[in-house]
């Protein structure tokens, strides 16, 4: 991947920022979440909630299900492969996917190494808990980030804690001295120059989105109060009782996160919610994958 | 002066960093009464059925429109253009203000964006930067081309309207936006030949 390429793919996160990507299965749900406001899609063929349920092997999806789905809709279509998986993310390239995600949600494939992301032309979003695995999956050439949470649970309470500590993180290496960035690359096991980046300009050098767990328009105002500069939402749409209007709602929501009375009349009459699983109470941790 | 920039979804910062670097003001544009004191208004890109929708979820549509027709000068880059044709290829239109037509994804999905470095006036190896862009495929007899790239269309001047189907505002050069300060905004056309 040459520089030109990596400033297009970070680019197109650009373009995304305040807006809600949505887990969609079908090309019917894909419509409903255009219609809705989606920013973009993520293509998957069970949604985090039921892969968690139906456990065993989560692999990449049927191309022919996600082509059906690129033909259904005009805006962005994500899809996701196993960490590690490099010719899942090749089949997801030749079929020209807007964007990969190497994600923790399905099972990873190898349980040292990502994906050398460098390799490829299309863009990716990785997965992190903290800075650290930020700045190593931007490192291996990822041009977007998210926060891991715990998928297919809508329990918000992972991606709040990964959105506070990678923000926490950065904070304090703004106010370091020079001296102390060559220990924190260390330390981190990232290269000097990204630390050296998040230093001078506060952020980090991508787009920085929140997922996991959000269920609700007040999830994602909360998440963009937080800082987070857009919002994914898996399980918490298509499992809830009025997927449209829940959808719509969200993405009022991320566009007037700091308007509270607006959120409460977005959270009127949304029907059921996911009903959800306690974070404490499930078997499959799939924040841990992948650090 | 004030600069109003949408701000429903999509890359407004990136505008308002460029504004900041000019001097100029400028204010978030999110709900009808925001478009009451400014002086000009920044269409940014993003997902332009994001945005379209968003304009008339909040009560934006009919005042904005409603303004650029009588003037308000307005400076769109991609999703901006889309917003502003007067027709898109195979959907319905929304402020329709522009006259000209433009295909949705033209260029294909992400792997067909691309930069394309261009001479122009003072500048030299401008990067235009295509990500998903729109496609002009019509232009009415009175919109000025101000660039193209391989002989079609890619930034027109028409009156108050200026738009682009690439991202000015990715470029670190902030040429068109002081073209839009001012040679439309402030009105002092002179300062600049035809390109």
């Amino acid at each position: 991947m040459n520089n030109t390429r990596y400033e297009l793919n970070k680019g197109l996160a650009q373009m995304l920022k305040g807006g809600v990507i949505m887990d969609v299965t079908t090309p019917e749900q894909a419509q409903i979440a255009q219609k809705a406001g989606a920013a973009a899609v993520m293509a998957l063929e069970k949604i985090p909630a039921d892969i968690r349920a139906a456990k065993g092997v989560a692999r990449m999806s049927d191309p022919k299900m996600i082509k059906e789905i690129q033909n259904a809709v005009t805006i962005p279509v994500m899809a996701k492969c196993r960490i590690g998986h490099f010719v899942e993310a090749q089949i997801l390239e030749a079929i020209e996917i807007d964007y990969i995600d190497e994600s923790e949600v399905l099972t990873p494939a190898d349980n040292i190494y990502h994906i050398d992301k460098t390799k490829f032309k299309v863009p990716f979003v990785c997965g992190a808990r903290d800075l650290g695995e930020a700045l190593r999956r931007i490192n291996e050439g990822a041009s977007m980030i998210r926060t891991k949470g715990e998928p297919g649970t809508g329990d918000v309470i992972q991606a709040v804690t990964h959105l506070r500590k990678i923000n926490s993180e950065i904070r304090r290496i703004h106010s370091m001295t020079s001296a102390e960035l060559f220990e924190v690359a260390k330390n981190l096991s990232v290269p000097y120059d990204l630390v050296l980046y998040v230093h001078k300009h506060q952020q980090l050098p991508v787009v920085n989105f929140a997922a996991g767990g959000v269920a609700t328009p007040a999830d994602a105002a909360l998440m963009m109060q937080l800082g987070a500069q857009g919002v994914f939402v898996g399980s918490g749409i298509f499992k809830s009782g009025d997927p449209f209007k829940r959808a719509s709602a969200i993405v009022s929501a991320v566009t007037n996160y700091n308007d509270p009375k607006l959120i409460a009349r977005l959270s009127e009459d949304l029907g059921e919610a996911m009903v959800g699983i306690n974070s404490e109470e499930i078997e499959i941790i799939m924040e841990k994958r992948g650090r | 002066m004030v600069i109003g920039i949408l701000a429903l979804q999509g890359a407004f910062i990136e505008h308002k960093k460029v504004l900041d670097s000019l001097n100029v003001d400028s204010i978030k544009i999110r709900q009808p009464k925001d478009l009451d004191n400014i002086d000009g208004i920044i269409l940014p890109g993003g997902e332009s059925t994001v945005q379209g929708l968003l304009l008339k979820k909040f009560h934006l549509f009919e005042p904005l429109k409603e303004k650029i027709k009588n003037g308000l000068p307005v400076f769109a880059t991609c999703a901006g253009i889309i917003l502003l044709a007067s027709e898109i290829e195979g959907e319905s239109s929304y402020l329709a203000t522009l006259p000209i037509s433009v295909k949705r994804n033209a260029y294909g999905r992400q792997l067909g964006s691309f930069i394309a470095k261009k001479n122009f006036q003072d500048q030299h190896n401008f990067p235009l930067i295509f990500i998903r862009a729109p496609y002009i495929t019509k232009i009415h007899d009175d919109v000025n081309v101000l660039l193209d790239n391989n002989d079609s269309p890619v930034a027109v001047l028409y009156h108050n309207q200026l738009a682009m189907t690439f991202h000015p505002e990715l470029s670190n050069n902030n040429y068109f936006h002081k073209y839009f300060i001012e040679k439309i905004v402030q009105n002092k056309s002179h300062l600049y030949a035809n390109m």
